[in-house]
């Protein structure tokens, strides 16, 4: 069995001596593992970092074996090394993917999506925006979509500014009426309208994070959400303040 | 496999030595016992010695052979200057190099998203209690140029602010390296670091 792929890498650990074991996301295979051959020489250790675009080919016997990966590079993210909050952006995404994914399972659009982050991370200044919109596409490419149209109360398309925790709906301050400070924020940079501001995006990661917490965390599990996230907000709230 | 229990044994903890396999191993104990009045004998006592004494350094988490290392008892040794390095060889690296005066921290590992390490797993605590206690005017991140490793960094740093300098290796073309063979990263660290000449 073998195909080739174009892919992301998620995360590197070594196995044994000489080899390691890589994840990769691929466009047209999911969340792929396999071994890599010497994947902890010099040669090939500055490739096998997460967020290095790979075109990836994998061979097993069985299509259910680990299989191993041959790997080529074709985009490093070495530049965001440097810029601390880009570097935080790149280990949420990585860790998030890592957490979420199911092995194997094809997700050609939020692969897109995913890809459009990592280039926004490396060189513009909206890519919180980016990010906030890639959670809230990872949420809904695994079944806990936000519906954020029409308010759920009276079905209004305007003045939408929460959410409901337990439906996952947007509601309007109308609609809200007493019972706003028990709903989540949905700020325009939700919805697609914001112009990208980090209070807004916070507000929103605050909406995305919860339903990660709550609905998607149980369903894999109960796993915690992976701490690279919580630390992508410390530096969102720093660079706000 | 005709040897007697206790080389048999010997040659399977030999076998699980970095860089040794099986074969390697049965290598290695056969010429050890060849010589045995040379190598054998004082490899063992030299060996049991260090098993009765090696131990991290309280203060810094080299290893040595006393509670303190030979390097934080050095009363030669800047203490303004703090190296901070990841693993123990990473810090016999920086001393064959014999450019650094000061003194260091290892940190034992790096935060690792992906593995659920945190700051508490590490010695990070350890380092901003030093920082504060030993007048530490500079501190060195010399972690490698991995996601893990830089994101390290970025944390300590962010510890460190408004305490202390923090500075870090600078990243680029190595010495006898040549351009062709570099990887991108490489070469845009290098880029983004160059100097007047």
């Amino acid at each position: 069995m073998d195909w080739q792929d174009e892919g992301v890498i998620l995360g590197v650990r070594p196995h044994g001596e000489t080899s390691a074991i890589v994840e990769i996301f691929t466009h047209g295979h999911g969340r792929h593992v396999g071994v890599v051959r010497g994947g902890v020489s010099r040669k090939l250790s500055p490739i096998l970092q997460p967020g290095s675009q790979v075109a990836a080919t994998w061979r097993a016997r069985l299509e259910e074996h680990i299989g191993s990966f041959t790997v080529e590079p074709l985009q490093s993210r070495a530049g965001l090394l440097s810029d601390r909050d880009a570097l935080a952006g790149l280990n949420a995404l990585c860790a998030l993917l890592r957490f979420a994914l199911p092995e194997r399972e094809v997700h050609p659009r939020l692969y897109s999506q995913t890809m459009t982050v990592l280039e926004m991370l490396e060189g513009s200044d909206f890519w919180p925006l980016a990010y906030l919109r890639w959670e809230a596409a990872l949420l809904e490419e695994l079944g806990f979509g936000l519906d954020l149209a029409t308010c759920a109360v009276t079905g209004t398309t305007e003045g939408l500014c929460y959410v409901s925790p337990k439906s996952g709906r947007a509601v309007s301050a109308e609609g809200a009426g007493e019972w706003g400070d028990r709903l989540l924020p949905l700020p325009p940079e939700l919805t697609g309208a914001g112009d990208g501001n980090i209070g807004g995006v916070l507000d929103g990661l605050q909406t995305t994070g919860y339903f990660l917490d709550t609905r998607l965390a149980p369903a894999l599990g109960d796993k915690h959400i992976p701490e690279a996230r919580r630390r992508l907000l410390e530096r969102l709230r720093r660079r706000s303040e | 496999m005709n040897s007697p229990r206790d080389i048999e044994m010997l040659i399977e903890m030999m076998a699980k030595l970095p860089g040794l396999g099986p074969r390697s191993a049965r290598r290695a104990v056969l010429h050890l016992i060849k010589k045995r009045e040379l190598l054998l004998t004082p490899l063992a006592d030299v060996m049991q010695i260090v098993a009765a004494t090696a131990r991290e350094c309280v203060t810094c988490g080299n290893i040595g052979t006393t509670d303190e290392c030979e390097i934080c008892r050095d009363p030669k040794r800047q203490t303004g200057e703090i190296c901070v390095v990841e693993d123990v060889a990473d810090l016999w690296a920086m001393e064959r190099g014999a450019v650094f005066k000061g003194r260091y921290h290892v940190l034992g590992g790096t935060l690792s998203a992906l593995d659920g390490v945190g700051p508490e797993d590490l010695g990070i605590p350890r380092l901003i209690a030093r920082v504060d206690a030993e007048g530490v005017s500079e501190v060195i991140l010399a972690l490698n140029a991995t996601v893990d490793g830089q994101t390290t960094a970025h944390y300590i740093a962010d510890q460190l602010e408004d305490r202390v300098a923090v500075t870090s290796l600078a990243q680029g073309v190595p010495i006898g390296g040549e351009l062709d063979y570099l990887d991108d990263g490489t070469i845009s660290a290098a880029l983004k670091a160059r100097k007047r000449v």
